[in-house]
């Protein structure tokens, strides 16, 4: 119980994967119109989103993952193990 | 495909705050029963001036990174199945591409309103009997008060189980046995099929699991994350190659859901496995009334019936979306509700621990 209370929560890297989070999203919307005409070209171009959406859902996962636990919202500490 | 550059909207403050709270609630329901908000999401995006298959196509290219983050999480708590996600996701796929398939020779024949009505009718009947055996299914398992014991298979999946074909049986581990894939393959294009068709495989994808195989609640929920995961990457590829994904719509909902499909994931560590149950059940059964509406709708369009008034079309057509956004705030409040009552159980059992060791 104590071990788990004085837990160090994920401060620095929340912030960090944040702020590139909020970087990559300052990016697209700030230049929606050269990405929207190179996205919507397709063919070989239908990468670029599929590449993109991995790259959002790392940096912005890990960003949320750590916000809610720094925020204390974390899983039930017993496992619920199911088979 | 050449105008396309010309469909993408304008974005505007209301419009990016309006994208990210649909898609948190959508992703709060997601990582809890492992689908939904594609059926809010994409009518969402076409009243905003989308045209429907970019909103599709963006709503697919949100699922899959939502969907990957989603089953990483919950492979955490052990509630994973891999194998049963990757063998069903891949047939599940064909399912789609048949499904789609199936969709524009509709269109073709009956025009728009013979497409949609063959959508609503789709969803009526399967949110009718799926959706109400899911919830029955809860009901009883409160009433019997065996709500805190381990889900056992059914009458179907032990005998799907029990089934020996040489050469196709597979090991799961989430139902703890082999089974044939000739029975996984039918079950995993079934998803697809109403992938394309409904939006939400996991209607159907998850009570298949549950009913047909035999695995746990969590375990079905969580493994349709890597169902939907293969899906949407297929399906957005497939979109993507004809320029049909606007990227920074999909990326704003992302953005919201990605916040709320890891507080769901969170959730079901809290829960006792029937709620997922009857957060599926009540959402479906919700949504069946929402396309229920719309028939009449469609049917006039086609001259089945006698012509509506737009006074009635826009009553229905509002009352319909309404409800959808219902459905799934409802959804939402449930899996919060659980989840505090969840937290709040566990701190006091801390509690009475710390007292009894003597540690307060």
């Amino acid at each position: 119980m104590a071990a788990n209370s004085t837990k160090k929560r994920p401060v620095g890297k929340m912030l960090v994967m944040g702020l590139i989070s909020l970087a990559l999203y300052a990016l697209l919307l700030a230049r929606q119109d050269e990405v929207n005409s190179m996205f919507g070209k397709g063919g070989w171009y239908a990468f670029l989103p599929i590449i993109t959406a991995f790259v959002f859902s790392f940096v912005h996962g890990s960003f949320t993952g750590d916000f809610w636990t720094v925020l204390g919202v974390e899983a039930a500490r017993k496992k619920k193990e199911v088979k | 495909m050449h105008d396309i550059a010309t469909s993408f909207i304008n974005l505007d403050a209301i419009t990016i705050l309006y994208l990210f709270g649909v898609g948190f609630v959508g992703g709060l329901v997601s990582g809890f029963i492992g689908s939904g908000g594609a059926f809010v999401l994409t009518p969402g995006m076409m009243s905003l001036g989308v045209p429907g298959l970019m909103a599709v196509a963006s709503n697919m290219c949100h699922k899959f990174p939502k969907a990957l983050v989603g089953a990483m999480k919950r492979f955490k708590y052990g509630q994973v199945d891999v194998k049963l996600g990757i063998v069903l996701g891949v047939s599940a796929e064909a399912g789609v591409l048949y499904g789609a398939g199936i969709q524009e020779k509709i269109k073709a024949a009956f025009g728009d309103a013979g497409s949609n009505l063959y959508v609503s009718v789709a969803f009526v009947v399967i949110l009718a009997t799926v959706g109400g055996f899911v919830l029955l299914d809860a009901w009883k398992t409160y009433k019997s008060g065996n709500a805190n014991t381990e889900e056992k298979a059914g009458k179907l999946a032990r005998w799907i189980q029990s089934v020996n074909i040489p050469g196709t049986m597979v090991y799961f581990k989430s139902i703890n046995a082999r089974v044939s894939v000739l029975f996984t393959i039918p079950l995993g294009f079934a998803t697809g099929m109403m992938a394309a068709t409904i939006a939400v495989g996991g209607f159907v994808g998850v009570p298949a699991m549950i009913y047909v195989l035999g695995a746990p609640s969590l375990m079905a929920s969580a493994t349709e994350l890597v169902i939907a995961f293969v899906m949407g990457l297929g399906g957005s590829l497939k979109y993507a190659m004809h320029g049909m994904v606007d990227i920074r719509l999909a990326m704003i909902i992302l953005a919201g859901s990605l916040f709320g499909i890891q507080l769901g994931a969170i959730g079901t560590t809290y829960v006792k496995p029937f709620m997922i149950k009857v957060v599926m059940g009540v959402i479906m059964v919700i949504v069946l009334f929402s396309r229920g509406l719309m028939v009449p709708v469609y049917l006039a369009q086609l001259g089945l019936i006698d012509k509506l008034g737009d006074g009635t079309v826009g009553l229905l057509k509002t009352s319909s979306f309404a409800i959808m956004i219902f459905a799934l705030l409802l959804g939402a409040f449930i899996v919060l509700r659980a989840m505090w009552q969840g937290r709040k159980a566990e701190r006091l059992q801390h509690a009475a621990g710390a007292l009894e060791h003597g540690e307060v």
